[in-house]
């Protein structure tokens, strides 16, 4: 089919012009742009030379990574009860956990300073209590709660799709074997579930790496990566540094889900 | 496979507990949205003031992000949906390498993608200040989801015998892309349309970037609004976003469902 080649090929490059504009030119220029700022080439290696900037980065890859964790205990618990259990109004209770996967961050730094800000439902109740008032919205604490909150819906679908998937005979085989519940869950469930787990983890953490809008609406103090690109190009007018820590960025969360990407389950929205 | 209760209750406990985690805070601004003054609560009284100077502040944002969610679709079905079937004919390492640097833009953080572009055209003024900035931001990263979910339709639906057969017809490929392609890709296009209009009208990260004073989207007003306005306005204006987004998710799950139910 000759022509149905001519026709493809026609399609095709109103795709490549929109990629090639858009794309691959501003991130050529946005490399080009962090190798010529007042520290040439040195500005790329800017992310461990300046304490600064290498303390956030540590304080990001240990904040998204702790969050990522939770994320997933919550997310495996959760999608093995909902998985394996059928009870009425289970349907509604799936719904309701996936109903925050189209909150776009700023939402849900928003949820979060309605959960512990200062007129927060936390402190409220903990008031209550005599224990005084619990603010954590605005800091690490609260951010952490907003990371973990933007991903949980996303890893349970997926996980909740990887464990009706498991097969039940090989659960009870291993138990008629004598293993143990804990055995079980070690040696059957979670290796079974492990690509899903890698992926959804994976696109968490990639995630929480790049996600601007929760940290933004939070707090500006806030010291991760992403806020700190943002105030470089923004209050601090420092182009060359902000390029160089967006490549950095990009470049982690690229690797991350580069080197798990081949255990699919990338098709969940990421950022928002 | 029996489970102790203990296990079977801390589960349940936990489930409850992470719902109860998502959904409280979402209720809550859904309550405040609507109630005269949150700091007394409900007994206050419930009044649709706070939505109507939402409406009033930010309706032109609201408005721009519809439209702007309609272009990006508008954009990404003339790019996405003839670009699919290309790339599904042919799989080989070239489509795949293609498919691949499209896809690129959904694992780099939005920062960087706006950066980017502002250091590439934010001296072309005309173009800085208009919508259509941001529209090319939404549609770099939208358009994998349409490419993705189309390709995956075209895939499923064996679409080269079915071309083949409407060649020995006598059928142009036009005809062919028309008639068999469009038709037989359907569901993965509305799919992907959803999935596109969703992730547009709720993105932040790369519009706040993009964005000029002239050219505030919803998300921009919501970010705006929790920072400078009560709790009561801040909340009605997420309360307007849920009434916008939810029922696309209801949709995009339902659609979802029907899959399954499909492949079973």
């Amino acid at each position: 089919m000759p022509s149905a080649d001519r026709l493809a090929r026609l399609f095709l490059l109103p795709l490549g012009l929109f990629v090639l504009a858009f794309f691959l030119l501003p991130m050529a220029r946005l490399v080009a742009v962090a190798g010529s700022g007042p520290n040439g080439l040195g500005e790329y290696l800017v992310l461990v030379t300046s304490p600064r900037h290498f303390s956030t980065l540590i304080a990001t890859l240990v904040l998204s990574a702790t969050a990522t964790l939770a994320t997933l205990a919550i997310g495996v618990v959760v999608a093995l009860f909902l998985g394996r259990t059928r009870f009425p109004g289970q349907n509604i209770l799936i719904a309701m956990l996936t109903l925050p996967l189209a909150f776009p961050g700023v939402v849900v730094g928003f949820m979060i300073i309605l959960l512990a800000g200062r007129q927060g439902l936390i402190g409220g109740w903990t008031q209550a209590l005599g224990m005084g008032r619990l603010v954590f919205a605005y800091s690490m604490a609260g951010l952490f709660a907003g990371y973990v909150y933007f991903s949980l819906p996303r890893v349970m679908v997926t996980l909740l799709a990887a464990v009706e998937k498991l097969d039940p005979a090989l659960e009870e085989a291993a138990r008629s074997l004598g293993a143990s519940r804990v055995q079980v869950l070690r040696d059957v469930i979670l290796p079974g579930i492990a690509p899903s787990l890698m992926a959804s983890g994976a696109i968490a953490f990639a995630t929480a790496m790049g996600a601007f809008g929760t940290a933004f609406t939070l707090a500006t103090r806030i010291d991760v990566l992403a806020m700190t690109i943002y105030t470089e190009f923004t209050l601090n007018a420092n182009i060359a540094s902000a390029a160089a820590l967006s490549i950095a960025l990009g470049l982690i969360t690229w690797l991350v889900l580069a080197a798990t990407r081949n255990l699919a389950g990338d098709r969940v929205a990421a950022a928002g | 496979m029996k489970r102790s209760p203990l296990v079977f209750a801390l589960q349940l406990v936990i489930t409850l507990l992470a719902t109860a985690f998502l959904v409280v805070p979402a209720g809550t601004s859904i309550l405040a949205g609507v109630t005269v003054n949150y700091f007394q609560g409900v007994r206050s009284g419930l009044t649709l003031e706070w939505v109507a100077q939402v409406w009033g502040l930010y309706a032109p944002t609201i408005f721009r992000s519809i439209a702007l969610a309609l272009g990006t679709l508008v954009v990404t079905l003339a790019l996405g949906v003839p670009s699919a079937w290309a790339l599904a004919r042919k799989p080989g390492r070239m489509s795949r390498l293609v498919e691949e640097v499209v896809t690129l833009p959904v694992a780099i953080p939005g920062l960087a993608l706006a950066l980017a572009l502002i250091i590439a055209y934010g001296g072309i003024r005309e173009f800085r200040a208009s919508i259509l900035f941001i529209l090319v931001g939404h549609v770099l990263y939208t358009l994998p989801f349409m490419l993705r979910s189309v390709m995956a339709v075209l895939a499923a639906v064996d679409v080269r015998t079915l071309e083949e057969g409407a060649a020995s017809l006598g059928a142009t490929p036009w005809q062919r892309f028309i008639q068999v392609v469009v038709p037989n890709a359907r569901g993965g296009i509305i799919a992907g349309s959803l999935m596109v209009v969703t992730l547009s009208i709720g993105e932040f990260n790369l519009t706040w970037m993009l964005h000029t004073p002239l050219t505030q989207t919803l998300p921009v007003g919501l970010a705006d609004s929790y920072a400078s306005m009560r709790l009561e306005i801040a909340s009605a204006y997420t309360l307007v976003f849920f009434i916008m987004i939810v029922p696309l998710l209801v949709a995009i799950q339902l659609l979802g469902g029907e899959r399954r139910a499909a492949k079973r």
